[in-house]
């Protein structure tokens, strides 16, 4: 059985993509064939994360319209063999995903796959409900940052009650990702803290993901940072998808680093 | 006090600041968002009364809404402004 995990926030330029990026990597470097979505709809992004954006010829909305089948629509990861990218398309309007075909889609996906992971539009109109609807698990991206957990809290709330599964009075099992997270800053006083954070959206603590300056390189070169295991952001996401599978993971990069000898000496 | 102090005692609380205007908004939000159609109207309803005897601000008046299990709780908290000596 394939589980579903959508990739969610509400506020946009929070990370999802990043994430989902990230997530669906660690999985399959795992063994798990796993399938990453783009629902974005119109702002294609994850085929540039991916560093697969030269190789899509068909996207989501031509298999949801039939106009190509899956398997012409799906591409291979270059690094990992059973990671395959479902890019969106680029140019069409955002109503274009339809519920049954959305449905059909991940039905076929569900046949062959462990894991699909659905990265998120942002805000919480028809996109956002498409990718989140038949999900089985959330990670809830946040920053730390007033909007951004506002936007989250209503997004759980929407998952709470528009999801397929709270339609079917189930739930759906939420996962807080905590990113772009500046242990100094927290430190002074100037931003929230994991606690703040967890307290106020009450949802289980997945990991905390450090602001780093890997993300951008990785995105520069079109490979998902979790790929960095020398970077923090790469450790941390590698941390979280071990956590999420049932590993025992201390949470690190919580508290400033404290400076080297060598630094405090030559300074930087 | 000079006005860089001002800024920089600002800054130094400003999460704590952010935390207590998301609890406040979190629990608002959810109240309108899952609450009955009802509340909104029922809190400016009781605005009104409350201002019939003394003056007091928009957000004053402070609803909740509590389920436990089979029954919910409607709580209200009223600010009233301090006392003349
Ligand atoms: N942990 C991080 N550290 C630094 N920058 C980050 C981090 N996570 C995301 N970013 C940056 O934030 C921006 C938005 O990220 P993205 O994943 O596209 O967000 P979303 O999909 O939520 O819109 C990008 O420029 C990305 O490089
Ligand atoms: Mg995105």
């Amino acid at each position: 059985m394939a589980k579903i995990i959508v990739v969610t926030s509400g506020k946009g330029g929070v990370g999802k993509t990043t994430t989902s990026a990230a997530v669906a990597s660690a999985l399959a470097m795992r063994g798990f064939k796993t399938a990453v979505i783009d629902f974005d709809v119109g702002l294609r992004n994850l085929d540039l994360i991916m560093g697969c954006e030269r190789r899509v010829v068909y996207d989501f909305v031509n298999v949801i319209q039939q106009d190509a089948t899956l398997n012409q629509a799906l591409i291979r990861d270059k690094r990992l063999e059973n990671l395959y990218v479902l890019p969106a398309s680029q140019t069409r309007d955002k109503d274009a995903l339809d519920q049954e075909g959305v449905k059909r889609v991940l039905d076929e996906l569900a046949e062959t796959f462990d894991y699909i992971i659905c990265d998120s539009p942002a805000g919480i109109e028809h996109g956002a409900q498409m990718a989140l609807y038949f999900a089985d698990e959330a990670i809830i991206v946040t920053n730390p940052e007033v909007s951004s957990v506002r936007d989250s809290d209503r997004i759980i709330g929407i998952l709470q009650s528009k999801s397929r599964r709270a339609r079917e009075g189930g739930t759906v099992k939420e996962h807080l990702l905590l990113t772009r997270y500046n242990p100094e800053r927290v430190e002074r006083g100037e931003m929230l803290s994991v606690k703040d954070v967890e307290e106020i959206l009450a949802i289980p603590l997945l990991g905390v993901i450090p602001e780093s300056e890997a993300v951008l390189k990785a995105s520069n070169q079109g490979v998902p940072v979790v790929h960095d295991q020398e970077s923090d952001a790469g450790q941390a996401y590698d941390d979280a998808v071990a956590r999420y599978l049932g590993e025992d993971r201390p949470h690190r990069f919580l508290d400033k680093q404290k400076k080297s000898f060598l630094k405090r000496v030559f300074g930087g | 006090m000079s006005l860089m102090d001002f800024f920089r005692r600002d800054q130094k609380n400003s999460a704590a600041i952010a935390k207590e205007r998301l609890r406040v908004l979190v629990a608002h939000d959810r109240l309108r968002n899952n609450g009955p159609d009802y509340l909104p109207q029922l809190q400016r309803d009781i605005l009104e009364v409350i201002r019939k005897y003394v003056e007091i601000g928009d957000d004053d008046v402070v609803v909740n809404l509590e389920n436990q299990g089979q029954t919910s709780i409607l709580e209200l908290n009223v600010t009233l402004p301090d006392q003349k000596p």
